[in-house]
């Protein structure tokens, strides 16, 4: 095997901003379903987001605008999936399921002028001669905004939900949302800001895909990235640290295969292609028996409907 | 049992009622699209054959279409139901929806069958393709003579013959043009995935490429090639013009207009026959889109040329003499390839290094 004509340091830099919209989304949803929410809808969501964050970007000229609109757009899709799924009571998996084709097609509404046009351009963050530090400045210092940003999130995710007092109610409404009724907390008001935050990061990583990675817009662009980000929750075991690993793991399978590939390395490159995939059904059959279920620390009460009167 | 007589007759039925009409009706023609209209490749080009036909004929015809439908049983339902609707042709626009094709056209007879990139042939089922390897010999030849670091990287989609076909076709007239050339190919197994082929050329042009060619519909490889500076590539399907004069150097342009209104008009004029249509350049089914200033007037000139001898039938973008990737004579001095060898493609040139995927 020749190796020697990948760049081990590039690759590690494109890893990671492969990696940043599936990091992104899954912190959403992971805050989503600690609170014992699970909104299957992620991909819809990243998708209105894609667009929202292109076309604002693209009328404004301003990439900071443009991912604001995606976090908008993904938390008012999310609010539709939190009404219909918090006061009005329908099953959670139909409704995310349905977010997600709505979402799909609402895009493509959405976007229709907006097809094959250049974006606007993200810059990257200037760190100054950091930036030019042997083999760190590659990996670490060369990256837009929205890199920092998602590291940024998964600390405070994990700070939020592990040391604070807001953390531990979010997780007590996941866990028991009867307990935590009875003990005063707005169980319903919470998940809907649960869901709301977790449609804004859905958005944001949407918007890292058609803004960042390749730049445009174009109909289905996210193409799955919302069901893995859904299955790297589980992956995860609903802990911001150990979700930053799956999602880096998940994003270099990628670079790492067509990086071979490339370097003209003769081995089935099918096999890596699915790996990523093969591993999320892994993890899915693990999670659907019971007894691993709770020993993975899913919340108690996560798709569970919870009703003030019943 | 009477349940599929009733069927049967409410078939025969919607039949004759559109077969008494057929002459005051406009003529209806259905479209099935593999993407949704808005890929800006593949998918929009068919698109644009639906509208020239709607422009050519105007109140004389109605279409429609239905995108994003999957190959396999889906496809077989959605003709099924613009049969019954009393569609008098059918334009089913990707290779997987070959059986489904002949199964419906069996049932519906008088419903006339168009399939692109095909090989199954009715009484009622035409195919149609484009020889879009003429298009990648002009690519491969601004491509060998423009990359500098003598690596050119191919973003392949699936290996079947006709992704093929165009590596080695690109492969051939790079070489030609200079002989240091080497080509990396990435399988990325999708037509329509603009994440996953930003990837694809972000991985190779980190290990040096400098010219991208592509065989996947998107722009992402061309955004990504513009990002890292001083990389070029090639529009495909599509003009890709927003990334005019650079990266996008130039494009091969699918054409399926005149072919669409042409087929259109064989069923109003009840001359439709069954036909195995494999148009180039010189039909004007395959185009070569500008070629931008970025490239040097000579190498541009010698490109047009190309295309010229092409289209004017004088030169065959695979001839001998050439041998396959073992060494194996394939063609002699001066031999030229029969199309049954170059459909049925499975094999590399000499001098491209690398397995075909199983």
């Amino acid at each position: 095997m020749d190796l020697s004509s990948i760049n081990w340091l590039l690759l590690t830099a494109s890893l990671m901003v492969a990696s940043t919209p599936i990091l992104l989304a899954a912190l959403g949803e992971l805050v989503v379903e600690r609170a014992g929410v699970l909104n299957l809808g992620v991909e819809g969501m990243m998708i209105v987001g894609a667009v929202a964050g292109f076309v604002a970007g693209l009328e404004t000229q301003s990439a900071t605008l443009g991912f604001a609109a995606a976090a908008l757009g993904g938390a008012g899709l999310s609010l539709l999936f939190g009404v219909l799924t918090q006061v009005l009571m329908s099953n959670q998996v139909a409704t995310g399921l349905a977010l997600t084709l709505f979402g799909l097609g609402l895009s493509a509404l959405l976007g229709q002028g907006y097809i094959g046009i250049r974006g606007v351009e993200v810059p990257d963050v200037n760190w100054g001669p950091v930036a030019d530090l042997p083999g760190l400045g590659v990996v670490l210092f060369r990256h837009d905004a929205m890199v920092y940003l998602s590291l940024l999130f998964c600390f405070a995710i994990w700070y939020f939900l592990s040391r604070t007092r807001g953390g531990l109610i979010l997780r007590a409404v996941g866990e028991s949302a009867e307990a935590a009724h009875a003990l005063g907390y707005k169980v319903v008001r919470i998940r809907l800001a649960a869901i709301a935050f977790g449609g804004a990061c859905a958005g944001l990583g949407g918007a890292y895909i058609s803004l960042v990675r390749v730049p445009q817009w174009t109909e289905g662009m996210t193409a799955g990235a919302g069901w893995i980000a859904l299955a790297l929750v589980v992956f995860a075991a609903w802990r911001p640290g150990r979700l930053l690993l799956g999602a880096y793991l998940f994003g270099g399978l990628t670079v790492l295969q067509l990086n071979l590939q490339a370097a003209g390395i003769a081995i089935p490159v099918e096999y890596l292609s699915m790996s990523p995939y093969i591993l999320t059904i892994l993890v899915l059959v693990v999670m659907s028996s019971g007894r691993a279920r709770a020993a993975l620390g899913a919340p108690a009460a996560l798709g569970k409907s919870f009703h003030a009167a019943a | 049992m009477l349940r599929r007589s009733i069927l049967a007759s409410a078939a025969l039925a919607l039949g004759l009622g559109s077969a008494a009409f057929a002459q005051d009706d406009p003529t209806q023609v259905g479209f099935i699209y593999v993407g949704p209209v808005g890929d800006g490749g593949w998918t929009f080009t068919h698109n644009e054959g639906r509208l020239a036909v709607e422009e050519e004929f105007g109140d004389a015809v109605e279409t429609i279409f239905q995108e994003s439908v999957p190959e396999g049983a889906d496809a077989e339902r959605v003709m099924t139901q613009m049969a019954l609707s009393g569609v008098d042709i059918i334009f089913a626009t990707s290779f997987g929806y070959m059986d489904q094709i002949i199964a419906v056209a069996e049932k519906f007879p008088d419903v006339k069958f168009e399939h692109a990139t095909g090989y199954k042939t009715a009484e009622n089922v035409s195919t149609y393709s484009a020889k879009f390897y003429e298009g990648r010999a002009v690519q491969g030849h601004i491509a060998g003579s423009m990359t500098e670091s003598n690596i050119i990287g191919y973003i392949a989609s699936y290996p079947i013959p006709e992704v093929i076909r165009g590596i080695n076709s690109a492969y051939i007239h790079a070489k030609k043009a200079n002989p240091d050339v080497e080509f990396r190919i990435v399988w990325v197994y999708t037509w329509f995935d603009p994440a996953k082929e930003a990837d694809a050329a972000t991985a190779l042009i980190e290990q040096g490429a400098d010219v991208i060619l592509q065989h996947t519909d998107s722009t992402a490889p061309l955004a990504a090639a513009q990002q890292a500076g001083g990389v070029i590539g090639f529009g495909q399907a599509s003009d890709m013009a927003d990334f005019k004069p650079a990266p996008r150097v130039s494009s091969i342009l699918d054409l399926w207009g005149d072919y669409y209104v042409d087929r259109v008009r064989a069923v109003k004029d009840g001359t439709w026959e069954t036909v195995e249509t494999w148009h180039g350049i010189g039909d004007g089914m395959v185009g070569i889109g500008e070629i931008t200033e970025a490239v040097p007037a000579e190498v541009k000139a010698e490109a047009e040329a190309l295309r010229d001898a092409i289209a004017a039938g004088e030169y065959h973008p695979f001839t001998g003499p050439l041998n396959k990737q073992d060494g194996t004579v394939w063609l002699a001095d001066g031999e030229v390839a029969d199309d049954g060898t170059l459909l049925g493609m499975n094999f590399y040139v000499e001098g491209l290094t690398g397995e075909i995927p199983e």
